[in-house]
Formats: structure tokens, C-alpha cells, sequence
């Protein structure tokens, strides 16, 4: 299909393909390094009035729905589609020939041929030959010749496909995405212990959407290793249609629920906010912290009290333990009763500090110069009151996703084109035995349309093979 | 004897492998090839062996799962891939020159592994998200993956020295192998990578859909392995359709493997659902 359509011209370029994968590698990179989907407040914070007006223009905060990536998504889509259909019709022809034609002229213009002579006649090698042609290679063709016979064999045609398959799987994860978007919803319901919603929030517009069914937490379960890692989040839940149960299942991360298309994972939890205040149920006196300086690897115990700084050892600067939070939150996940505090350091800014009792290694991941922790501690001693009659409510992603089975299609169909298109070629081998007075001289030439080199391996294989025939008597 | 142990052992077989075959490079002898050849085997055999040995132990603490779930595991994981392959292509290439760019890099791991400060050797147990039938298949799918666009690597390294200093015979430089078979190489792992990389990312989104409901969140080291996968697809285009062949490939691929590492490695000091791998 050679067309002068300009627009069919532009995106019939493979330079179009290599500028688009290019520009979507670079400019991915933007979303992997500024926090996507933040709050505005915290972008104003960090890049000041100017950028954050520019960034906010360009979608740079949500970039990967930004139009102008989308726009590259879709180029590229249509410079798949278009490429494709521009070679397939060359290929099918190739694929599909009206008559096979072997044309010996490919095989003479090889630079490497195998060549080895056979102590016995051509007409005794013929039907040996083409068997092991017919069993490795299938389609063959006989021709005789003024001084012998040539056997032309070939395989795998049809994988000059491949590419076209790898093609095809990429717009179906793309057309997967877009039936998502389009047909599905991802929300979120936040469910205390024995209530139930028939609503859940939709995480992009905020707006309440209603399931046409109830889901009810029986209860909320966590347990945590004796590392203080956590083990296990666990709901119990139940689906009810008119009041009547109609599924249960105990829910972990890895083990949705999955009714009438809907899908509900369990996504977080937390504690219910306690009735009185715990300001001061905890006594002050007891809370001790280990610092773990990283240069010397000591480990210094301190006692602390809410509001009082502390020295830290090796110059290390000072810790001000500011509250005691039953609930806390981290990324917008609770994890649980926690010290909140303000590392200073002696040069640098200071830096505020979150110590879990359930965590104790939590204040590596801040990678610091030291590390505080309240490893020994009894979490009891922080919350003596609530430890038994504290509620929880679980966190659920309830989602839609009437695409995923395109999409789970396509990498099924990708995986197959990409090895098809990698490890499989349309090979053809040509193998010509001519008489030298009572031996025949022999030589064998392959041709693929991958793999070269693989190509001439296998014909080295292929002759050692047929040296070793001896034919009939 | 514990995995930790033989581990370590691991790590002194690389490092002899490596030694060896850049000196049966250097000084054009088989006998140190040989010896490099036999290192590089039961290096192989015994980090088989310690995985095997860590699986069990983590099974008798308790914890019971494939040591594939934190970054000492993943870095032990990603020595014996890089040995296998490279032993694959020793056998097949019949060339044990790659050997001298190759098995540095399975060194480089398992040293990393067993003596840095931030990498610790504890068995730890699984967080919930991990505890899954995919990560076996997707974490052993990834590392094929990286392991062959090691290898390309190294290759592509051996390319560029090769072709710079073509015009002087340097006995050194002419003894590695001819710039065909290089690029060649370089393609056929490239193309390995890819398939095996597509794979791990597929199971990854695969994975995460089961356990958070979307199978893809453009996550850090979720968008960082898609950065990888661009960059080699573009290499592959230009390869099978522009015809580009040669330095420009090398440069593409070492372009690939310094994205490989940043999935990998620099992905951890990014915020994202991955944070797990760095502990």
C-alpha cells in the first residue's frame, strides 16, 4: 500500500517510532522523580510561585494523564497501526505465495557454504536426503539436475508474522486501558468493624457512587511478626443484597473479593478515633530511645520527655520529643500509636521525626545519620488504657475494570509475538548433491530471515548430519 | 555451614572466575581460561546451593518463603543469572573472552551483597503485599532480564574498545572476538532481555492487580522498568528496521543497562509501593 497521503507518509516512518519511544522514555522520568498527585500545597512549598505555576500548566503533577503524554501514547498507537498495515500486505504475500518458488540464485550469493563428499553415488543419497529434509523441514521440494538432484526445504513462514502479533498486543493493552477508563471506576470505602456502605468513594472525582449491593466488615484483624513488620491485615466481609447475605469471605492483601465484576481489595486500616482524649495516659518518665549513630555504629540510650531536648552523642545535634499520637499516619496509611519529634541537627535543617511503636527499624528508611528507635520498648507502656477496646476500620479499594481481560489478553498475545519474533525465523535450506565420479560431492547452504549467525550454526549441524547418512546400498 | 556462608564462597568464586578470565584474555593462555571456566561452574552450583540452603532456612524460622524478597536476595538472584547465561554463552559462542566483562559483573553483585553496609543478610519475613504465588515468577522473570542486559553490556563494552582501537593490532585488543559476532551477541541478548523483561512486567501488573486492584499505577519502579523497555524497543527498530548496526547499538544498549540499573537500584530512593526492595 505505497500511498502519498502526507499524513499516511509521516506516520509510516520508523524515525517517528524511535523519536516516540525516545520522548516517552525521557520524559517518563519527570513523574518518577516530582511526587505525582500530591497536595497542591506541598508543590507550592517546594518549587515556589513560578515553577509551580508552569509545572501546573503543563499537567507535570499528573503528567501521565497530562494531554501532552497522552497525545505521544496515542502517535504512538497510530504510528503502530499505520507501520503495521503498510508491511503486512507485502508480508501476507510473502506468507501466503500463490506458488512456492525456491530460488537457488539466494543460495549461491551465501558467503558460507558447507561442503563434504560422500563415497557413494547421488541416486543413493536421494531418498535419505529428502527424508531428513521432510522431518526437519516439512515443505521441500526435489529438483533433478544434469549431475545429481537438489532438495529445497524450508520452515516457519508464517512467523515472519511475529512482529505483527507483538504489534497487535500493544493496542490491546492500549484499548484495554481505554474500556477501563471509560466503562470501570476505582473507588474506596472506609468500613468501621460490624457497619456496612452501599456506596463507595470514587478516588478521581471524589463523588459517591452507589454498588447496587452491601458490603459489610464483621471485623478487622492485624498481626505483625515478632520483628514488628507487620504479617497480616484480614477482613471478614460480607455481601448483602436485600438484607440478605449473600457471599463471605476473609479478605488479605493478594486475596480480593471478587462480586458481580466488582472487585474489593484490602487496601489499609486504621483505629478508630478513642473517645477521650490519651494526651497524658502514658507516663512521661518512661520513654527511653535508642540512638544508633551510623559512623560508629554505637548505640546510645537516652530517656526522654515531651517538650525537653536532648543530646545526642558524637556531636550529632538534638532530639525534641513533641507528642505521643495513639493513631498515627504515614502516606496515608495508619500506622498506629507512634512518638512524632524534631531531630536538629548541628549544621542543616532540622528534621521531623516518626517513631512507631509497632516499627521499631522505621527511622532507617530516612536514612540518617542516626537512627532513632524505640525498639525496646513496651508498646503497652505508651497506651496502658486502650489497648483491648481499641476499634478498627478497614480500608478497601473497591474497583471496576470491565478491560482488564483485553489487556490480560494482549500481554498474553505479546509474550508469544515477542518470542515468535525473537527465537523463531523463516529458515530455508538448499542442499545439492552433484556426481564426481563415483562419489557425489555435497553442499549445503541455509538462508533465515533472523538470526545469521544462528542460521549458519545450524546448517554446520545440518551437513554434519547428512555426512554421516549413508543412503541406500 | 549456613547460606550466608557458602555465599561468601560464592562471591570469592566470581571474583577468582573474573581474575582468571581476564588473565587468560591478557596473557592469550587457555590454562587460566580453563580455571576460570571451573570457578565460574561451581560458582554457579554453590550459589544454586545457597538459595536453595536460604529457602530452607527461612522455612526453619518460620518465615517459609523464596529468598526473592529483599535487596541481599535479589542481588544473589541476579549473580547466578548473570552466571548461567554467561556459561550458556560461553558454551554455545564457544569464545571465553566475554568471560573477562561478564563475570566482573556477577562479582560486583555478590560482593555488593555480602559487604555493604546497607545491604543486610538477615532473613527477614514477608510483609503482607509480597505474599504471593507471583513473586517467584515475576522476580525470576525480571532478573533473566537484567542478567542478559548485563551481558549485552559487557559485550557492547567489548564492541567499543574493539572498534576505537581497530587500526592498531594491539595483540590484546585483536584477540577479542571479531565486531560481527559482538554485535550479534548484543542482539541476541538484547532480544533475550526483552522477552524476559516483558514477562517480569507482565507478572508485575499481573500481581498488582490481584493485590491492589490496578495493574498499573506508573509507580516509580513500575514506570522506571517501562523506561528500560522503550529504550530497548527503540534499539530493536533501529536494529531490525533502520538497519543500525554496530557502535550505535553498543551505545544503545549500555544506554539500556544504565536504566536497568536505575530500576534496580535508584528507584529505591524514590518514593513508591517498591520501597520494599531496598531494605
Amino acid at each position: 500500500m505505497k500511498s502519498t497521503n502526507p499524513v499516511w507518509k509521516f506516520f509510516v516512518s520508523v524515525k517517528l517510532t524511535v523519536f516516540l519511544l525516545l520522548s516517552l522514555a525521557a520524559t517518563s522520568i519527570i513523574g518518577t522523580v516530582i511526587p505525582q498527585n500530591a497536595d497542591p500545597e506541598v508543590y507550592f512549598h517546594k518549587f515556589g510561585p513560578f515553577l509551580f505555576r508552569l509545572f501546573d500548566v503543563l499537567g507535570i503533577f499528573d503528567m501521565y494523564q497530562a494531554w501532552w503524554f497522552q497525545l505521544l501514547l496515542l502517535l504512538l498507537v497510530a504510528n503502530i497501526v499505520v507501520c503495521s498495515i503498510d508491511r503486512l500486505s507485502a508480508t501476507w504475500k510473502l506468507i501466503f505465495p500463490r506458488n512456492l518458488v525456491f530460488k537457488p540464485a539466494r543460495f549461491e550469493k551465501l558467503e558460507k557454504k558447507e561442503r563434504f563428499s560422500v563415497k557413494r553415488p547421488p541416486d543413493a543419497l536421494e531418498a535419505a536426503y529428502t527424508a531428513f529434509a521432510a522431518k526437519k523441514f516439512g515443505r521441500r521440494q526435489i529438483d533433478k539436475t544434469e549431475k545429481g538432484f537438489v532438495v529445497f526445504a524450508e520452515k516457519w513462514r508464517w512467523t515472519r508474522l511475529g512482529v505483527y502479533i507483538v504489534h497487535l498486543s500493544v493496542i490491546l493493552l492500549i484499548v484495554g486501558a481505554i474500556i477501563g477508563s471509560l466503562f470501570g471506576f476505582k473507588g474506596f470505602a472506609n468500613i468501621p468493624e460490624g457497619e456496612s456502605v452501599d456506596h463507595v468513594r470514587l478516588r478521581d472525582s471524589g463523588r459517591m457512587l452507589p454498588l447496587g449491593f452491601t458490603i459489610r466488615c464483621e471485623d478487622f484483624s492485624i498481626s505483625f511478626y515478632d520483628t514488628g513488620a507487620p504479617k497480616e491485615f484480614r477482613s471478614s466481609l460480607t455481601i448483602l443484597e436485600n438484607d440478605q447475605a449473600v457471599v463471605k469471605k476473609d479478605i488479605i492483601v493478594n486475596d480480593p473479593l471478587r462480586y458481580r465484576g466488582i472487585s474489593i481489595f484490602q487496601a489499609s486500616y486504621g483505629e478508630m478515633a478513642p473517645e477521650k482524649k490519651p494526651d497524658h495516659d502514658f507516663s512521661a518518665e518512661n520513654i527511653q530511645l535508642n540512638f544508633t549513630v551510623k559512623a560508629s555504629g554505637m548505640v546510645y540510650k537516652r530517656k526522654v520527655e515531651i517538650g525537653k531536648p536532648v543530646d545526642i552523642p558524637e556531636g550529632h545535634g538534638m532530639f525534641t520529643l513533641m507528642e505521643f499520637n495513639p493513631s498515627a499516619e504515614f502516606r496515608r496509611q495508619n500506622i498506629g500509636a507512634a512518638l512524632f519529634g524534631v531531630l536538629s541537627p548541628l549544621q542543616g535543617e532540622p528534621v521531623e521525626v516518626l517513631l512507631p511503636l509497632h516499627f521499631p527499624n522505621f527511622d532507617k528508611m530516612r536514612r540518617g545519620e542516626v537512627v532513632i528507635s524505640v525498639a525496646d520498648q513496651e508498646a503497652e507502656t505508651f497506651s496502658p488504657a486502650q489497648k483491648d477496646d481499641v476499634r478498627y476500620y478497614t480500608g478497601l479499594e473497591v474497583n471496576k475494570d470491565p478491560g482488564v481481560w483485553v489487556v490480560y489478553s494482549g500481554f498474553i498475545i505479546m509474550i508469544a509475538g515477542c518470542f515468535i519474533t525473537f527465537f523463531m525465523s523463516h529458515q530455508q535450506i538448499c542442499i545439492e548433491v552433484s556426481r564426481k565420479g563415483d562419489n557425489s560431492d555435497v553442499r549445503v547452504m541455509g538462508i533465515a530471515n533472523k538470526n545469521t549467525m544462528g542460521m549458519q550454526r545450524k546448517v554446520e549441524k545440518i551437513a554434519g548430519h547428512l555426512a554421516k547418512l549413508r543412503g541406500n546400498p | 555451614m549456613n547460606s550466608s556462608q557458602l555465599l561468601s564462597f560464592v562471591t570469592f568464586a566470581y571474583g577468582f572466575a573474573a581474575t582468571f578470565y581476564v588473565a587468560a584474555w591478557v596473557f592469550k593462555k587457555t590454562m587460566p581460561a580453563r580455571l576460570a571456566r571451573w570457578a565460574a561452574i561451581i560458582g554457579v552450583v554453590v550459589n544454586v546451593a545457597g538459595f536453595m540452603l536460604r529457602w530452607k532456612e527461612s522455612y526453619d524460622i518460620g518465615y517459609g518463603h523464596a529468598p526473592l524478597s529483599n535487596m541481599y536476595e535479589s542481588l544473589v538472584f541476579f549473580a547466578l543469572t548473570i552466571g548461567i547465561l554467561y556459561l550458556f554463552v560461553e558454551t554455545r559462542y564457544k569464545t571465553h573472552i566475554v568471560g573477562a566483562f561478564a563475570t566482573p559483573i556477577a562479582f560486583l553483585a555478590m560482593a555488593y551483597a555480602s559487604l555493604s553496609p546497607n545491604v543486610s543478610d538477615k532473613i527477614q519475613p514477608l510483609i503482607p503485599a509480597l505474599k504471593s504465588n507471583w513473586l517467584i515468577a515475576h522476580v525470576v522473570t525480571c532478573f533473566f532480564g537484567y542478567s542478559a542486559f548485563a551481558v549485552a553490556f559487557g559485550v557492547s563494552i567489548m564492541y567499543l574498545i574493539k572498534s576505537w582501537a581497530s587500526e592498531k593490532e594491539n595483540g590484546l585488543l585483536a584477540r577479542l572476538p571479531g565486531l560481527k559476532m559482538l554485535d550479534e551477541l548484543t542482539h541476541q541478548m538484547v532480544m533475550f532481555g526483552f522477552l524476559f523483561l516483558s514477562i517480569g512486567i507482565i507478572t508485575g501488573a499481573v500481581w498488582a492487580n490481584s493485590a491492589w486492584g490496578t495493574y498499573w499505577s506508573w509507580d516509580p519502579k513500575e514506570t522506571w522498568s517501562l523506561i528500560t523497555w522503550f529504550v530497548y524497543a527503540t534499539l530493536l527498530h533501529a536494529r531490525m528496521m533502520r538497519g543500525w548496526y554496530g557502535k550505535k547499538i553498543a551505545y544503545l544498549s549500555i544506554i539500556g543497562f544504565a536504566a536497568v540499573l536505575f530500576t534496580y537500584f535508584g528507584v529505591n530512593y524514590l518514593p513508591g509501593l517498591h520501597s520494599y526492595g531496598s531494605v
